[in-house]
């Protein structure tokens, strides 16, 4: 039954994949090199956050579906409009005076008609100004917190009226004992785990629904940003750091247990793995799922690339196959997240000596 | 990495974290909270309410086991109590049939003594009696046959007559 749903949730995705819908278009007139340009422009546009929000593109009539979304800029006091002042990227928008273009996805500052400056590595040499726009990607980490919200509010609810959970409860909470049974007992320990719940509960969450609306056919990518999963890291970076106790500095600074010399030497790696650890949560979600977009889109655009009905069938069936393992990475990503982040907690308050 | 931090979108950085946190807030509060405050208390009953039918079953156990000892120990006084009240029964028989035997004897006894004394009572006064009456009589005839010469006669003469001379 649920792998029923699996299955047509990755068909459905495949079918009305906005990039299936704009390339099909494409097919009819141009070459071969053309579509593959066009599928890699593609593919790296995805990657990117938008400053609207793009459903599909009739590239028949050249018009974009989508919806607005507002620009926040910090220029000099707040410029604040919406997105559908650029047209796209194809107008230039002016505001008080300050004229404003789109290009690749990054908010410029221009003269009136727009000129983009490049320096000799075809650098654009324009000012930019601060952008705290809601993007796509804010827009849907918007979305995914309310219904985060709505979901374990009610599960919160449903605890007044009846010691077990009805409904919904009774799949999410089953989430709730996993995060503690499974990533935070067995990694802080029985007697510290309580105070991290909170996050540890709420990172995991996040990052696995954030990851699954990623594989929607709105082909949203909001935790293919680093500056996403940048935030995420520097989070646990800091509760580490402010929540450990004098024995994970001592650990760091003078490891016990080892003679002088290697305590001299041991203390800058240390103390560099206090930064690598969070670096690497930070690389390895963001790289994971940018890589799982990539493959999915690419193997997509293969189906465009080959004119021959036999391996079509094939990659369609990879592409389906893959689909299903995304679904297992969107979990996978965020349970190893959230174990790495609990693993972290777990040094900085143990108390004991003993693990060497 | 030069790829990386050119990526890197400062407005995005600051839009995840604040919402992230006010996510983490709101759903600490009215999520979180609840939810493993409920679980534990859950658990904790399930633990308590096993717990307590272990200690029940135990108490049960033993309470069936010292039943039983009770048991065997009323049964094993009933016996004695029967064993005794049996031989109490024999031994106030016994005493019973003793006792009345010697009883009897002693009666009989008695009676037999007082018959005998009585018996001699009885024949001492029948003498002085029999004595008696014949003295009446003697009188009375004497009296009589002194007194009329011819019943005097008479009566001779009906004596002889009954005195048969053969």
């Amino acid at each position: 039954m649920r792998l029923k749903i699996v299955f047509s949730f990755v068909l459905f995705a495949l079918i009305f994949n906005p990039f299936t819908v704009r390339s099909e278009h494409s097919d009819e007139g141009g070459d071969s090199t053309d579509i593959r340009a066009e599928i890699k422009e593609d593919i790296l546009h995805h990657l990117q956050d938008a400053h609207d929000f793009h459903l599909f593109t009739d590239e028949t009539t050249g018009t974009h579906y989508s919806f607005p979304l507002p620009i926040i800029l910090l220029d000099g006091g707040v410029k604040f409009f919406m997105s559908s002042k650029f047209h796209h990227g194809e107008e230039i928008a002016e505001v008080d005076g300050n004229y404003y273009a789109l290009h690749h996805n990054h908010i410029y500052k221009t003269d009136a008609e727009g000129t983009i400056n490049y320096d000799e590595n075809h650098h654009v040499t324009n000012a930019a100004p601060l952008d705290f726009s809601i993007t796509k990607s804010v827009f849907s980490v918007m979305i995914v917190s309310i219904i985060l919200f709505l979901l374990f509010k009610a599960l919160g609810d449903g605890y007044k009226k009846s010691a077990n959970p009805k409904g919904l409860g009774k799949f999410l909470e089953p989430l709730v004992l996993f995060v503690r049974d499974e990533i935070a007992i067995p990694n802080i320990g029985e007697k510290h785990y309580q105070k991290y719940m909170s996050y540890l509960l709420t990172v995991f969450v996040f990052i696995w629904f954030i990851n699954l609306t990623g594989l929607t056919p709105l082909g949203i990518n909001v935790t293919g940003n680093i500056a996403v999963t940048f935030a995420l890291a520097l989070m646990t970076f800091i509760i580490t750091q402010v929540s450990a106790k004098s024995t994970y500095w001592k650990h760091i600074f003078w490891m016990p247990g080892v003679p002088v010399p290697m305590k001299i030497i041991l203390a800058p790696i240390e103390l560099l793995g206090v930064f690598i650890k969070p670096f690497a949560l930070m690389i390895r979600l963001y790289a994971n799922i940018s890589a799982g977009h990539i493959v999915l889109m690419s193997l997509v655009g293969l189906l465009f690339i080959f004119n021959n009905w036999f391996a079509r069938g094939a990659f369609l069936g990879l592409t389906l196959f893959l689909s299903i393992i995304e679904l297992l990475v969107a979990f996978l990503q965020a349970y190893i997240f959230t174990m790495l982040t609990a693993l972290y907690f777990g040094f900085a308050v143990e108390e004991h000596d003993d693990h060497h | 990495m030069e790829k990386l931090i050119s990526e890197f979108s400062v407005g995005l950085f600051f839009w995840q974290t604040l919402l992230f946190l006010a996510l983490l807030f709101l759903l600490r509060k009215y999520a979180w909270k609840p939810t493993l405050i409920a679980v534990n208390r859950r658990e904790k009953g399930i633990e308590e309410a096993l717990e307590s039918a272990e200690l029940a079953r135990k108490e049960l156990k033993k309470l069936q086991s010292s039943n039983s000892a009770l048991i065997q120990e009323a049964r094993d006084e009933r016996e004695l109590l029967l064993k005794e009240a049996k031989a109490m029964k024999n031994e106030i028989i016994a005493e019973a049939k003793s006792k009345a035997k010697e009883e009897a004897d002693k009666v009989l006894a008695s009676a037999r003594e007082e018959i005998k004394i009585e018996k001699s009572k009885a024949i001492e006064e029948l003498k002085t009696q029999v004595a008696d009456f014949s003295f009446q009589i003697a009188e009375k005839l004497l009296l009589e046959k002194l007194s009329e010469k011819d019943k005097q006669s008479d009566t001779v003469k009906s004596a002889l007559n009954e005195i048969n001379f053969n």
